[in-house]
């Protein structure tokens, strides 16, 4: 059956062989052939993206819980959850977590690529190793910074002691105000890679006749930055912050495994606020609530995107 | 003039460069010393006068035996490279299929199409799961590696598909032309000639689909429930903590083992890893 496939099949089955040469030339559509190759991917994402947001929406309206069927209650979920000290507390910690992540990512990701940006040896070597820690799994690697901040057996504390700043320990997890930080600090340290990589790359694109034609215009090191580097790096860094700014005010796997919302829910994200209250309370309604007041700002930020990268396009 | 030159360098490059690179590798060298550190060298108080904390007089492998014999983590790392491998596979088909439709062929509602892809890839998983657990679990998939291998897709479909729309935008039309002329369907043409010129764009996408999966939390979390049918990351948060009982040496075992696997992947294909990284926000 394998030895002349076109003859055999069109002599024993000639139905079949139009039948495929019909569909060939079906394909040959463009219009055709989109709606066929577009269709499994498109299949997924509405299945599993658009559907379960439409989901998402109804179940805020209800007040459905595992194992009980929901009735319409307006939008008593979205009141009740604004009067809770807990998520107006979630809710301000999210802003603040992302906008200081956010800060701290661009100006040590952006320094990290400008050194990345120079010749030394082992260069290679140094960009896979910075790497790291965005490509091991955020719940693995954020074990270790816990059992760094640990109150009773931290290497940091242990460290600073030794080096006599400090008498007593720090209560790195112990305390909220302290508790922040040090999240915002382990977001940085696995999200900085990720800047200063992409950072990187665009650099790579700029053309050093324009560092050596401002350096002998008289230019020094921070001005050629600011006047040359920054202008020509905007469009990449807005893109870079736009992914970061999405991914942070989202996150919640860092907070879950280091300080999973305490001590006394001061270290609340929305994301883990609602995960709280929608699978550990099974309260559905009441959780889908609280995750889709996350969607007014990731809209925000979507839409600032698109529209720049439509203005790019008409420039 | 050439001394200062060179402390200038020192200040301005050497010393910064070092202290990320501390920064950077301090965590991973610290996971590794926990993991073979044994019981009662760990839990010494920092005060304690005999404490070394930057190493250890004698390692031992008992995390790595108690992690292995009285926990699934075996099953776990075989549960997450399976999820990781299917769900790479169907979004890389579903993103070259879609990706040259967009970048090549001409329809109504393309551009749309595309913007519409492209805001899904922004659509964070923790706006979702909450109905989506109901959708997973009404369709019976809860608590198998399906629940996981169809909804990871989502998020690797949009980012394999805009990567790999920029990547065939880059290769010249006259090579599918020759093809055509030659007699080869437009399809032939995409699998024939496309797709192998391709090649390192779809590593590219593939590595990174290949991290991203592995690296997945909060779905694994709510759609899996059963001990075996775990991935690393949940199964270490879940099994390795005990109430309030955290098993240090056996954790940092987990995650150093659970890392092996993606630091591999990741290490053999560091190049296609980072123009995938950078391709992806060129969009």
């Amino acid at each position: 059956m394998a030895a002349n496939p076109g003859s055999a099949a069109g002599a024993v089955l000639p139905a079949e062989h139009i039948a495929v040469s019909r569909w060939t030339r079906l394909l040959e559509n463009q219009r055709v052939l989109a709606v066929a190759l577009l269709a499994p991917g498109v299949a997924i994402l509405a299945f599993f993206i658009a559907y379960p947001f439409v989901m998402a929406i109804w179940f805020s309206l209800t007040d459905i819980s595992v194992g009980a069927v929901g009735k319409f209650v307006g939008v008593d979920n979205f009141a009740k959850a604004w009067e809770d000290t807990i998520f107006r507390t979630a809710f301000r910690n999210t802003f603040f977590y992302t906008f200081w992540a956010t800060v701290f990512k661009l100006s040590l990701g952006m320094w990290l690529a400008l050194l990345l940006n120079r010749h030394f040896r082992f260069k290679r070597l140094i960009r896979a190793w910075m790497l790291l820690p965005f490509i091991i799994p955020t719940v693995l690697s954020t074990f270790a910074w816990r059992w760094m901040f640990d109150p009773t057996f931290s290497v940091l504390n242990w460290t600073l002691f030794h080096v006599g700043w400090i008498t007593d320990r720090l209560p790195f997890l112990s305390d909220g105000d302290w508790a922040m930080w040090c999240a915002i600090l382990v977001n940085t340290w696995r999200g900085m890679p990720f800047f200063a990589i992409t950072l990187l790359a665009g650099l790579q694109t700029i053309n050093p006749d324009l560092h050596e034609a401002a350096a002998l215009d008289g230019a020094n090191a921070w001005n050629r930055f600011w006047h040359v580097t920054w202008p020509l790096l905007l469009p990449v860094t807005l893109v870079v912050v736009v992914f970061s700014v999405i991914q942070t005010f989202s996150d919640f796997q860092l907070i879950y495994v280091l300080t999973g919302g305490g001590p006394a829910n001061s270290t609340h994200l929305v994301a883990t606020y609602a995960y709280q209250i929608g699978v550990a309370s099974g309260l559905l309604g009441q959780g889908a609530a609280i995750s889709l007041f996350m969607f007014p700002v990731l809209f925000a930020v979507v839409w600032v995107q698109l529209r720049y990268l439509k203005r790019m396009e008409g420039a | 003039m050439v001394i200062e030159r060179r402390w200038k360098k020192w200040l301005y490059f050497y010393i910064p460069l070092t202290v990320f690179v501390l920064f950077t590798l301090f965590p991973f060298y610290w996971m590794a010393v926990t993991a073979v550190r044994p019981d009662p060298e760990l839990y010494r108080s920092w005060r304690a006068a005999n404490a070394t904390p930057f190493w250890t007089l004698d390692p031992t492998i008992e995390h790595f035996k108690g992690l292995l014999e009285s926990t699934e983590f075996l099953q776990w790392l075989w549960n997450t490279l399976m999820i990781a491998t299917v769900s790479t596979i169907i979004s890389l088909i579903c993103g070259m299929f879609a990706g040259y439709a967009l970048a090549r062929l001409k329809f109504r509602g393309s551009e749309f199409l595309g913007t519409a892809i492209f805001i899904t890839y922004l659509v964070p998983q923790t706006l979702l799961f909450i109905p989506l657990a109901d959708i997973i679990r009404n369709m019976q998939l809860g608590n198998t590696p399906w629940a996981l291998m169809l909804t990871y897709p989502t998020f690797l479909i949009p980012f394999c598909t805009w990567l790999l729309m920029g990547y065939f935008k880059t290769i010249p039309r006259e090579l599918e032309e020759c093809a055509r002329i030659d007699g080869a369907t437009r399809f032939g043409a995409m699998v024939r000639i496309i797709f192998p010129v391709a090649v390192p764009g779809i590593l590219s996408a593939g590595i990174f689909a290949f991290t991203l999966s592995w690296n997945e939390f909060i779905y694994a979390l709510v759609f899996l429930s059963s001990v075996e049918e775990k991935t690393v990351p949940v199964g270490v948060v879940s099994e390795l903590i005990r109430g309030d009982i955290f098993f240090w040496g056996q954790l940092m075992a987990g995650a150093l083992l659970g890392s092996v696997p993606v630091a591999l992947a990741y290490s053999f294909f560091v190049e296609y890893y980072v123009a995938g990284l950078t391709g992806s926000v060129k969009g």
